[in-house]
């Protein structure tokens, strides 16, 4: 995998993972560009498209967006699940996660990320073991996540990433 | 609803964050950001020392804002210096900062480096995975250069913690990726391997992505995970969907290693231990089988994660391409993704069966399912999804079936996205040119994709289309009446003029008989589109004139009148005027025997691969058109062959004119390649014809002897020889003059004919100039294409030079696109003697005691062109303990680097 995008519908980056050197200028045309793509297509079109020389794989959880560019050879299948474990982890630790979780603790998600997948390619599929590698931090820590306080304008944020069905 | 917390993270991060987004315009948020960077410089520039805690928190806060979009530049120390704290949070806050926001700043990676290597040497596996995370996530060259011998140490170290295997397993491949030879094989790789067996399935799907990065460059000395891999895959698709616990997904026993194992041995060709091969053979069937079962969920992961595998496995045996019955399954299997209620599947489908068309064992199954394919171009609702279904047309395409997929391509231009136009185009031209039966079914394809499309029409198209009716005398008047009936239209393309210009100037004469179509008909014709059309096409336009002053001098007056008018022979367009007052002199001052010389008919062009080819190749990657080669295998029909060919010869297509250019070009390539660091030898030999070269070259200038040798002992008839300069149709502008004089037709059996070539190099170039060969053996005509060792090192002056002034230069030349470098495994023995014999007789100066490492070789050299003079620098480093050399260009003009490096790699 190259990198991995994830933003909200109105286009705001949420958090971004890199695993190819670029300079900051590409990045951030990268994710311009792509961003712009993937709001344009429907819902109901096909979660893989070919951009540039990689293939973009990515789905919708909610107000978020989750999109990984990845190489030729790679599995656009297996990566869909990939983003699909990496929103299970997310749901676990946080509980129920909404975008809010992920504004505030974003960097919760980076350690969360960095525990699932270095480098591009998958460390740790086990849930428990990823788990398990965080909340050991955790304790080291003695601190859980910042409670997401409710003065916000739009409840939107809120909803949970992951149905429960 | 999120969690309650049991303490407080960081509350001024929150609240900081919580102020962003309650600011209600952009402007007010950039005030909030700037009195918040003001805050926390104060704050580090402040003389009360931080807290780590605070310290903390504001790295932290300078992460928002750079994760926000905005520039951050200062913090680093800040961070650096997190890294160092033994409170566990502190030090994941320092590394998250340094992995998001690195800084190239030399001083600050040492210091991180140092962090980084003592939390290595901890032995607390939190640390040392935090540690390893953050060289996997920055992956410098620096940091290479730091850890890439330590890391292996803790990889295959007995004593390594599972969680700390897979971390660095893991930042091995990222520093493997970015620096290859930094990262040195040796013992610990057969004990790497061997992580395939580990008994944690974590360790294992860590290591497998680097196993598979590393047997990809050094497939030898990895092979025996083949057995290792087949083996755990065999264990992992036979087991209950509850055995592997955690590891199971929705049902799906371990997918993500499964698709890793799959992936693995696609580095490999088919086992060849029996056992082995048997085994694998029968996972990939259980797979299959698996894909027709009932699901175990209805949750979209299970399918996922189930044909996840199955694609993979598909991939795979598509890979070995020796399994006919597993070829046909997974056709099969396809066959019915093609029409699932997935549109993630269907188009999986299509993408994976354009690879299965390519094989011969599964063409014909492909091809079954083409009404489908037809149906999803004309319906599916997603462009990208059109666009796959257009592929796979195009990949599955034969004598067959192409005029039916043409037609279809055809009609669905008319409504096709204008992203996709252009590519489609060119497979229209492609395919029509491909299987051309009838001539006439190719003009008029061609025709109608004008018409159809002109806008996207490329001038390859175009080329190609009037290259083809030149070379073919029978089509020359199908071609003639159909473009005059196509000028008809009253508005017609740009593009439609061009080509009616063009062949109504040539061969116009083959339908003039008819009074409909008489000269002065189709001059009226043209003309009345010339003040629609732009200068280019105009230019065309008066040189197809003078053409009929020449086919038909009845049209003479008119058009000398049209020429003389002001608008022509006073035309601002210099270029159009030249060739008005030009023509009009012309045709009053010459005889009609000199205008008949001047203006005779164009000659066949050379045969070359064909220019809209060689565009989707650029378009698209060698891949995306494999399809022509596995059609040159069979029968074929020559369309851009020369016109006096018997009809019996012509049968053959234009791809295996194709082929065989590439076969020739590719059996004498090493023969080729030997030319660049020598003038004279054997540059081609077959049973009939031995060619042999002697070459000298001074400054910018060359002179070429070419031998011709009749091997056999009948006389070679009709021989001719033309070369050509690539690019020169397209673009007009030659970076190469070559001058020859026509041979003597005829070669005696067993004579030698020479021929003296003259060489002008103008300005650097890359392709090659070719030769081609025409001559009849035996009433057979044999037809021949070969690259011409002419390489830009030929205009080579050596340049001697002292260490200090070549260091000095060296610098000088810094730019990062003046440099060009290869890393690459010795080809032959790394002989200190032939080494230096090469490098002379590249034309550089060898010089020595430059530089400081006496393994290493350094040359200077200046490239004369007519236009200008290129200085170039070479550096070669050989690593004789890894076989391996480094090789630095740099020159004052980048694209001689690049072909320098590029020519140079293939010689050590």
């Amino acid at each position: 995998m190259q990198f991995m995008l994830l933003f909200s519908r109105q286009g705001k980056l949420r958090l971004q993972k890199w695993y190819v050197p670029l300079s900051d200028k590409e990045k951030k045309k990268i994710t311009r560009e792509l961003v712009q793509t993937v709001l344009a297509r429907k819902p109901k079109m096909c979660s893989f498209l070919e951009w540039r020389d990689l293939k973009v794989v990515y789905k919708r959880y909610a107000s978020l967006y989750f999109c990984c560019a990845i190489e030729e050879q790679d599995n656009e299948l297996i990566t869909l699940e990939i983003i699909h474990r990496y929103v299970e982890l997310l749901d676990k630790y946080f509980g129920s996660v909404c975008e809010l979780d992920i504004i505030f603790n974003f960097e919760k998600a980076y350690f969360i990320l960095d525990e699932f997948l270095l480098g591009g390619e998958a460390q740790e599929t086990s849930k428990k073991t990823v788990l398990k590698a965080i909340e050991q931090a955790d304790l080291l820590q003695e601190v859980r996540p910042h409670v997401v306080t409710l003065h916000f304008n739009s409840a939107l944020f809120l909803i949970r990433l992951l149905r429960l069905n | 609803m999120p969690a309650v917390s049991k303490g407080d993270g960081m509350r001024g991060l929150a609240v900081f964050i919580s102020d962003i987004r309650n600011c209600k315009s952009k402007e007010a948020e950039i005030k909030r950001i700037n009195k918040e960077l003001a805050n926390i410089r104060s704050k580090f520039k402040g003389d009360k020392a931080l807290d780590g805690y605070s310290k903390k928190k504001y790295v932290c806060k300078l992460l928002f804002i750079f994760l926000l979009g905005h520039d951050i530049d200062f913090g680093h120390m800040e961070a650096v210096n997190l890294l160092s704290s033994n409170k566990y949070t502190e030090k994941q806050i320092g590394y998250l900062f340094i992995s998001v926001l690195v800084n190239s700043n030399s001083e600050l990676i040492r210091l991180i480096n140092n962090a980084i290597k003592n939390d290595l040497s901890s032995r607390n596996p939190t640390f040392m995975c935090l540690a390893l995370h953050c060289i996997a996530n920055v992956g410098s060259r620096e940091m290479a250069e730091a850890f890439a011998s330590e890391i292996p140490r803790i990889l295959v170290a007995g004593d390594t913690m599972d969680s700390v295997k897979q971390s660095a397993a893991l930042c091995l491949l990222r520093l493997y990726k970015t620096s290859p030879d930094l990262v040195l094989m040796g013992e610990w790789t057969s004990r790497v391997v061997h992580l395939l067996n580990d008994q944690h399935m974590g360790v294992v799907t860590a290591a497998i992505s680097l196993i598979t990065c590393l047997s990809q460059k050094n497939p030898d000395e990895f092979k025996t995970c083949v057995s290792l891999a087949v083996s755990r895959l065999s264990r992992i698709v036979s087991s209950a969907s509850t055995d592997l616990q955690d590891y199971t997904y929705y049902f799906v026993p371990a997918p993500w290693l499964s698709c890793k194992l799959l992936r693995l041995l696609q580095c490999y060709p088919p086992p060849e231990d029996g056992a082995v091969k048997g085994r694998l053979v029968e996972c990939l069937e259980t797979i299959l089988n698996k894909a027709q079962e009932p699901p175990k969920s209805k949750k979209v992961q299970h399918s996922n994660a189930k044909n996840a595998i199955l694609f993979e496995a598909i991939s795979l045996i598509i890979h070995y391409d020796s399994e006919p019955n597993l070829l046909v399954r997974a056709c099969n299997q396809l066959g019915q993704f093609l029409q699932h209620r997935e549109t993630n599947l269907r188009y999986l489908a299509l993408e994976s069966m354009c690879t299965l068309a390519s094989s011969e064992f599964s063409h014909e199954a492909v091809k079954t399912h083409i009404e489908t394919v037809i149906n999803a171009l004309k319906t599916e609702r997603d462009v990208s999804v059109r666009q796959r279904a257009a592929d796979l047309l195009y990949a599955m395409c034969d004598r067959s079936n192409a005029k039916q997929i043409v037609a279809e391509m055809l009609s669905y231009l008319e409504t096709a996205d204008y992203s996709i136009r252009e590519e489609m185009v060119l497979k229209v031209a492609i395919l029509a040119e491909k299987y051309a039966v009838d001539y006439s079914w190719y003009v008029d394809t061609i025709l109608n994709l004008i018409r159809i499309a002109g806008d996207y029409v490329s001038e390859e198209v175009w080329y190609r289309v009037i290259q083809i009716v030149i070379n073919r005398d029978d089509v020359q008047g199908y071609a003639a009446k159909t473009v005059f009936e196509a000028l008809q239209a009253p508005a017609c393309h740009e593009n439609m003029v061009k080509v009616g210009g063009y062949i109504l100037g040539e061969f116009g004469n083959l339908i003039a008989g008819d009074p409909r179509s008489s000269p002065l008909v189709q001059f009226n014709l043209l003309h009345s589109k010339f003040h629609l059309c732009s200068v280019p096409t105009r230019a065309l336009l008066l040189s197809a004139y003078i053409k009929f002053i020449n086919l038909f001098p009845e049209t003479k007056a008119t058009i000398q009148e049209v020429l003389r008018c002001d608008s022509q022979i006073r035309n601002s367009d210099v270029e159009l005027q030249q060739r008005a007052v030009e023509y009009l002199k012309l045709s009053s001052i010459a005889s009609t025997d000199v205008l008949a010389t001047v203006l005779e008919e164009m000659p066949p062009f050379p045969e070359r691969e064909s220019s809209i080819l060689a565009k989707l190749k650029k378009k698209k990657g060698p891949g995306a058109v494999s399809v022509p080669e596995l059609d040159d295998k069979r029968e074929g029909g020559e369309l851009n062959g020369g016109g006096d060919r018997g009809p019996d010869t012509a049968a053959m297509s234009a791809s295996n004119a194709v082929s065989r250019y590439v076969l020739v070009a590719s059996s004498c390539l090493f023969m080729y390649i030997g030319f660049v660091c020598k003038n004279n030898g054997v540059l081609f030999e077959n049973q009939l014809l031995q060619i042999g070269i002697k070459s000298e070259y001074r400054q910018n200038l060359g002179r070429m002897y070419l031998f011709y040798g009749n091997k056999t002992s009948v006389q070679f008839a009709s021989f001719t020889t033309t070369v050509s300069c690539p690019g020169e149709l397209q673009s007009h502008i030659l970076s190469l003059n070559v001058q020859t004089k026509p041979v003597e037709p005829l070669v005696e059996g067993g004579a030698q004919i020479q021929q003296v070539l003259n060489i002008e190099c103008l300005t650097d170039f890359s392709e090659a100039p070719l030769l081609n060969i025409k001559f009849r053996y035996g009433g057979a005509l044999q037809n021949l294409s070969l690259k011409l060792p002419v390489t830009i090192n030929k205009f080579f002056q050596p340049t001697e030079m002292t260490s200090h002034d070549f260091f000095q230069r060296w610098k000088q030349l810094s730019q990062p696109q003046q440099e060009a470098q290869k890393i690459f495994k010795a080809n032959h023995g790394m002989d200190t003697e032939v080494l230096k014999a090469k490098l002379l007789g590249l034309g550089t100066a060898l010089l020595d005691d430059v530089d400081p490492n006496p393994e290493n070789y350094v040359c200077a050299g200046v490239i004369q062109t007519k236009g200008q003079q290129v200085g170039c620098l070479l550096r070669l480093e050989p690593n004789g303990q890894a076989q391996m050399y480094r090789l630095t260009l740099r020159c004052s003009k980048d694209s001689v680097s690049m072909r320098l490096c590029e020519l140079l790699a293939q010689q050590f």
